[in-house]
């Protein structure tokens, strides 16, 4: 009997007795070491980007520790708090971008930013975060697939703060943070039915969009890329040049500091969202597929972490941040490459920008939660 | 309700599960999609695309080549390239033009002819080459410029040489001037030769050498970034620059001349009658060519074209005048060549001339006559009935001849722009010309240079210095032979026997020593060396008919008889020949010829010289 009970215990022995040092810490040694990589790299493609500005490639690396400081704080936040402290933050989350709105009235233009003593940041990235959390933890506790009424109540959740901040205005960050929520909300199974039904309504939806919400310059934004060439000098310069530094690197590049695009200030943002162009023009396409390498291998560990969490929360959580993430990349090399229009979308752990790397090194600390609090038992 | 309220864990489990490997193919087709965008890019279009990068960075930038400089003959600069800072424009590189215009004029003083100009040439340059807008900045507009360089992609603050004329107003009917391109001119010219000037002769020995007193372009491949600043140069091909012109012209001289003019409307030509060179080529009244070089504003344009005295018009090789009393001596070269008379023929004046079976009287300016008058006498006291007579005798078409071998009635090929060709009338040119007969009477009067004849001051010294060459005809020049200059061509002669010429210049002697001479009191007192001249006075033909009364007292002004001086000196070794007219006054021209060989001469006699004149009783 002590036999069999012992044996019965077995599987879990190891776990109990000893867990290992990356549990204890509830950090992930596969995803940390290939984020510590990454960072670095990009480190070297911003240097570039910047003209050989040292103190934005300081200033950026401090961020990425920030970021991984971050990162390894939320990971300590078993995800059952999480799902506590969800609601709060959501109300939270919503209230200051409503304060950002009231205030924005004042200020000429787009206002999105919170100005607190010593420093100031975005709210839409506190709900970036909060988002997918939000409805993996309505949706972890109903029966899956949702049904009609949980589906309309998630939609509720995503499309306030949606709205929100699309009218600051901001349309790429707000169309991000809607497919964050929606990408749980299609995880836990969202019928097909409902998903055909929405893209039919899509298209009228669209051109209410065009005739209603969207703003003159999203507008020319959306024309400019149907056909850059119409105006080269005017808002058709940033892709046309960004395809000619990408095309121009050719396969091998043309070497780092050595791409003229970018050096000789052909190309616009050539370090915020468009880095992704010096990075082609100076590596080439054999640069461009090392970066993708990269990037699957990170979205490989979360795909693997999706799968191997314990329980459904953190299964919607792990999987939506990883797909948000992969969203993230394809839309900025889409836009820069030509494929979609220019929506202002960072290269992510690329481009220079503090608070898009601490959101994502954040993000990517739900994940590390996720996998390293596991209860005895996966349910 | 319970069986709901109860989860199925391993069935949503598996749900979750089977969506997410279906997202990760769908995110491994949409990274497909990225590579082969990525793919279509940088290896499909590469060819394209690199070039299109190249093409941002690396422009072919013109360097204009410098303009050949005109010196005197004694090697004063006449013309030469001063710099000055010229705001200019890039095209390509300027987002919005109008508001990079307004917002430039609010830094500098910028004329609405200005911004015209630049707008009809700017779309005509080639890319990437700079366009001036506005020359001659002065240091407050470059600063203000330069402080708001940043904001103003594409302008430029650009330092060029420019044309300049130190002696201002002096040489402007020789030497012309430099413009800017015009419409018309850019039709005709090779655009590769002018890619990096906006700049051509206009007028003058400028115009006459522009080939070559241009140069070659140079061209830089350069390394620009997206603002248009030069990073580097790749290459360069250094221009050629435009040869140095040396002027047969004197500057003292050229000023004596313009001094003597002062105040007078009038032209005086110069010329060494050895060489054909012009000595000095003036027209009064002048203007400052500087004006013209970077464009001259239209109320400035407007007040010289409109100015009653005409500034902008070259007496000296356009104005055509009745050549009067001045044909004479040419006249009687014809006759005593063409053997019509003996150089000892003469008449009794009795103060008029009449054809045979006519009853008309051809008065000479003298009405009581001058009594018996030969040939030298009647240069000397430039006798009408006498050439009256001798004219008859030869016959308008043998007066033609003779005209046309002293280089009269066509243009004297002087290197200069533009050239009137006078008119020496004929029965074949009245015939084809005015589709009528010659008159008998109109040979009368062609014998005292009137009726149809016409003369400019540059012929008239031209034919002058035949005589002073005894024969030795010369085309006038103002470059002397050199690179690019062709290099003289002899001319031939008049061949006479000395006799006759001697005959002739004798007359023209007495016109200056005799004192009953038509020069002799004008020419003053003290003159230190030989003189052999001729006076004229030509009536003013063609009066407007449309006249307003207010204007009738400057038209009186304006219809008084143009006084006309032809001479050469000293007559034992010519050293100048010219031509003077003074329009609307009789009785300055000598004045200014004296003043002009004075000019020349005086420091030219050296003490060798001068015993020689006191032996022949000159002094």
């Amino acid at each position: 009997m002590p036999q069999d009970f012992i044996r019965q215990l077995d599987p879990t022995h190891n776990l109990r007795a000893a867990p290992s040092l990356s549990n204890r810490l509830h950090l992930d040694p596969v995803l940390m070491s290939m984020l510590l990589a990454f960072c670095a790299a990009g480190l070297f493609v911003l240097y570039s980007a910047s003209g050989r500005n040292m103190d934005m490639v300081i200033r950026q690396a401090v961020y990425m520790l920030m970021g991984f400081g971050g990162m390894c704080i939320i990971a300590q936040i078993p995800p059952r708090y999480m799902m506590m402290l969800v609601p709060f933050a959501y109300l939270g989350g919503v209230v200051l971008l409503v304060a950002v709105l009231v205030m924005g009235y004042g200020a000429k233009g787009a206002q999105r930013w919170i100005s607190l003593p010593g420093f100031r940041f975005q709210p839409s990235e506190i709900i970036k975060l909060v988002m997918p959390l939000t409805v993996a933890a309505w949706l972890c506790r109903k029966t899956l697939p949702p049904k009609f009424l949980d589906v309309a109540v998630a939609l509720v959740l995503i499309g306030i703060p949606t709205a929100l901040i699309a009218k600051q205005p901001d349309l790429g960050t707000s169309l991000l943070i809607a497919a964050s929520g929606l990408f749980a909300l299609l995880l836990a199974g969202l019928s097909w039915r409902i998903i055909g039904g929405a893209v039919l309504l899509a298209l009228p939806a669209m051109w209410g969009m065009w005739h209603f919400v969207m703003r003159e310059y999203q507008k020319q934004r959306v024309l400019t890329f149907l056909n850059p060439e119409s105006d080269p000098w005017g808002s058709g310069w940033n892709i046309i040049q960004s395809k000619i530094a990408i095309g121009s690197g050719g396969v091998y590049g043309k070497g780092w500091l050595l791409g003229t695009q970018s050096h000789l200030d052909f190309l616009p943002e050539s370090h915020t969202d468009f880095i992704i162009a010096v990075l082609a023009e100076e590596f080439g396409m054999i640069g461009v597929l090392v970066l993708l390498a990269a990037y699957a291998l990170i979205l490989g560990r979360g795909i693997f972490i999706t799968l191997h969490a314990q329980n459904m929360f953190a299964r919607l959580v792990s999987g939506s941040v990883t797909l948000t993430f992969f969203v993230y990349i394809f839309v900025n090399i889409g836009m820069v490459s030509g494929l979609l229009p220019v929506v202002g979308v960072p290269l992510p752990l690329v481009s220079r920008g503090g608070t898009s790397i601490v959101t994502l090194m954040a993000g990517f600390g739900i994940l590390m939660s996720a996998h390293t609090h596991r209860n005895l038992l996966g349910r | 309700m319970a069986a709901d309220t109860i989860k199925d864990h391993p069935g949503e489990r598996r749900l979750v599960k089977i969506r997410v490997w279906l997202a990760v193919v769908a995110m491994i087709l949409m990274t497909a999609g990225l590579v082969a965008r990525m793919f279509y890019l940088q290896v499909q279009r590469y060819d394209e695309l690199a070039t299109q990068s190249e093409d941002n960075r690396i422009h072919l930038r013109t360097v204009p080549p410098i303009r050949g400089l005109i010196y005197d003959a004694k090697g004063r600069l006449l013309a030469e390239n001063r710099p000055s800072y010229t705001l200019t424009i890039i095209r390509e590189r300027v987002k919005n033009m109008d508001e990079t215009l307004s917002e430039l004029s609010e830094l500098v003083d910028l004329d609405p002819d200005d911004i015209d100009d630049f707008k009809e040439r700017v779309y005509k340059t080639r890319p990437f080459n700079s366009v001036p807008l506005k020359y001659r900045l002065n240091e407050e507009e470059i600063a203000r410029v330069s402080v708001n360089h940043h904001r103003l992609p594409g302008v430029n603050v650009e330092a060029q040489l420019i044309r300049f004329y130190p002696e201002r107003k002096t040489l402007a009917h020789a030497i012309g001037y430099v413009g800017r391109i015009n419409d018309k001119e850019l039709r005709k010219l090779d655009a590769s030769l002018y890619s990096g000037t906006n700049i051509i002769g206009k007028t003058g020995v400028e115009r006459y050498y522009e080939s070559i007193l241009l140069g070659k372009p140079g061209y830089q491949e350069v390394e620009s970034n997206a603002r248009g600043r030069i990073l580097r140069v790749l290459k360069q091909v250094d221009p050629v620059p435009g040869t140095d012109l040396h002027l047969y012209l004197d500057l003292d001289l050229q000023k004596a001349a313009m001094e003597a003019l002062k105040g007078k409307r009038g032209a005086v030509v110069a010329l060494d009658p050895k060489t054909g060179g012009v000595l000095a080529l003036a027209s009064t009244p002048s203007y400052d060519t500087n004006s013209f070089v970077t464009g001259i504003g239209y109320k400035e344009f407007n007040s010289l074209r409109d100015n009653i005295n005409r500034p902008l018009f070259n007496r000296a090789t356009l104005g055509e005048y009745p050549p009067a009393s001045t044909i004479k001596p040419f006249v009687a070269m014809a006759a005593l060549d063409s053997e019509t008379v003996k150089s000892d023929y003469r008449i009794f004046d009795r103060g008029y001339y009449q054809l045979p079976g006519d009853k008309h009287r051809y008065r000479n300016w003298k009405r009581t006559g001058d009594g018996w008058t030969d040939m030298v006498r009647a240069i000397a006291r430039s006798n009408d009935t006498y050439f009256y007579d001798i004219a008859v005798k030869m016959g308008i078409d043998t007066i033609h001849d003779y005209m046309t071998r002293f280089q009269l009635g066509q243009r004297t090929g002087l290197d200069i722009a533009s050239e009137r060709p006078g008119l020496m009338p004929s029965r074949a040119w009245k015939r084809a010309a005015r589709g009528r007969p010659w008159y008998p009477g109109e040979t009368v009067i062609s014998g005292i240079g009137q009726g149809y004849m016409l003369a400019t001051p540059l012929q008239l010294a031209t034919a002058t210095a035949i005589i002073a060459n005894r024969g030795g005809i010369v085309a006038p020049r103002l470059a002397k032979p050199g690179p690019g200059v062709a290099p003289k061509v002899p001319m031939g002669r008049i061949d006479k026997t000395p006799e006759d010429w001697e005959t002739v210049i004798k007359g023209m002697r007495e016109v200056v020593d005799n004192p009953r001479g038509t020069a002799h009191r004008r020419i003053g007192r003290k003159l230190k060396y030989t003189v052999a001249g001729k006076t004229g006075t030509a009536q003013v033909v063609g009066i407007p008919q449309d006249i307003k009364e207010e204007e009738a007292q400057v038209l009186e002004e304006f219809q008084k008889d143009h006084g006309l001086f032809i001479a050469f000196a000293p007559i034992e070794n010519p050293q100048i020949a010219l031509a003077v007219i003074i329009e609307n006054d009789s009785s300055a021209a000598v004045g200014v010829a004296r003043k002009v060989m004075d000019a020349w001469l005086l420091p030219r006699l050296g003490p060798l010289e001068k015993p020689a004149l006191a032996k022949k009783g000159v002094l």
